[in-house]
């Protein structure tokens, strides 16, 4: 039996019809149409597939659409405002943060649930709160510096408040 | 990967969660998903029904009176963020950060992880080296289960099958109390491959007056070291003591968990070390 859900995503409200299996990147990417959250692994590893739910990064291949009903969900494609980029897309813009790409919408959204937490991590602590996101291509090195490199950005717009 | 079809329910009490399981006997409780919904989309489970507790929002409560009262349905990131939780019980705090990465603790359950019993998982080893007390609930009423009863096999615990957990109690430390988690992560899962949970609590003279050492992912359900505890209670806790209590760690441990990436004697090793590697830090040796 399906079931009615309703979210908000990226600041709309948006219903839908689901099988109770359906897990909820497949009803962002094939039902809402917001194809920015990939599906790596599809086993909880990867990250590719993270997304911000309530304010905190998860794994949305590991959550049930029903299981968000009601919640406020945030996509890679909500994060810039206005056309302008997120410091943290800034970040890996400027840095080389990505070569193919794949890892990086949830590599971007894991480092907001990191930064909003800790605001000036060590690269330690970088490391530390990236590990649950993978990525194939970088080695990682690029990636640290585009977080540190939002870091300072988002430290510095705080600081002219 | 999707899982096998299933009925969803989303009761708004354990009350009403109860009449669910009765109604419904291929039903399985659906916590943080981070243990079924994996097991589900790999077809190793494949329940009928689903039961979520996610809308019962007495389960999502912490209570710290002098001890702790968890609530089933905390999950790992909550309880982190309770820096009085993190005073009170050192070994709980650590044992909670070894826990997956933050999108799997941001969604986990102290609950999910208890119930689900993994060998492998890194909570058990705190509650039961803390003597936890495990609330359930069921069609009879509420009953409590001490720790040494709750987790008795690989994924079987004391719960009923139309029983829900509610509540996980903590007693407030008495005296002066010391703890730690050590762990050895398997380095692609971050499960343990040896981990080990120890509350030592010493006398006015600085003597060990009682220890409890528990020990997961090297055997197959999370288990009390006794050798070890025997062996440390009674001394003054100094590294020398220490080691002589790593020594008899696998006293009595009938059967360590073996696999192709790590043996049976191997795991037996790894738990004197790391039983000597928490209770040095524990006791600041």
């Amino acid at each position: 039996m399906n079931h009615s859900v309703s979210m908000t995503v990226n600041g709309s409200k948006r219903d839908g019809n689901v099988e109770p299996r359906t897990l909820l990147v497949h009803h962002i990417r094939e039902n809402l149409g917001l194809t920015g959250t990939h599906v790596g692994c599809d086993t909880s590893q990867c990250g590719a597939c993270t997304i911000m739910m309530n304010g905190k990064a998860v794994k949305s291949c590991t959550v049930l659409a029903v299981q968000a009903e009601g919640a406020d969900i945030m996509t890679i494609e909500g994060l810039a405002k206005d056309g302008e980029l997120h410091p943290i897309q800034e970040g890996f813009w400027e840095e080389h943060g990505l070569q193919c790409g794949f890892c990086t919408p949830g590599m971007i959204l894991s480092s907001l649930d990191l930064l909003q937490r800790n605001p000036n991590p060590t690269e330690a602590e970088i490391r530390h709160g990236i590990e649950g996101n993978l990525c194939r291509c970088t080695g990682y090195q690029h990636i640290v510096k585009s977080i540190q490199y939002a870091a300072n950005k988002m430290a510095g717009a705080a600081g002219d408040d | 990967m999707y899982p096998a079809a299933f009925d969803y329910h989303r009761p708004g009490s354990v009350q009403e969660a109860i009449s669910l399981l009765q109604e419904n006997p291929e039903a399985k409780i659906l916590a943080g998903g981070h243990s079924l919904l994996p097991a589900m989309k790999l077809r190793l489970a494949e329940p009928g029904a689903i039961v979520d507790l996610g809308s019962i929002s007495d389960l999502k409560q912490l209570s710290l009176n002098g001890g702790a009262t968890i609530g089933a349905m905390c999950t790992y990131d909550a309880l982190l963020n309770s820096n009085e939780l993190e005073t009170m019980f050192p070994v709980l705090h650590e044992a909670l950060a070894w826990v997956g990465d933050v999108q799997v603790r941001n969604l986990g359950t102290i609950g999910g992880s208890a119930a689900h019993a993994d060998p492998a998982a890194d909570i058990p080893a705190a509650l039961v080296a803390l003597e936890a007390e495990f609330v359930v609930v069921g069609p009879n009423g509420e009953r409590t289960i001490p720790a040494s009863e709750f987790f008795i096999d690989i994924f079987t615990t004391a719960l009923e099958p139309e029983e829900v957990l509610t509540q996980i109690k903590l007693s407030a430390p008495d005296g002066n109390v010391v703890s730690a988690y050590e762990k050895f992560p398997h380095p692609a899962s971050g499960y343990p491959v040896c981990g080990v949970a120890v509350v030592v609590t010493r006398d006015g003279s600085g003597n060990v007056s009682s220890a409890r050492i528990t020990a997961t992912g090297s055997v197959y359900v999370v288990t009390r070291l006794t050798g070890a505890e025997d062996a440390l209670t009674g001394t003054g806790g100094d590294a020398s003591a220490v080691e002589a209590a790593s020594e008899r760690a696998t006293e009595g441990v009938s059967e360590f968990a073996g696999d192709h990436y790590a043996s049976s004697e191997y795991r037996e090793h790894l738990t004197k070390v790391f039983v000597k590697r928490a209770l040095n830090r524990a006791l600041g040796n």
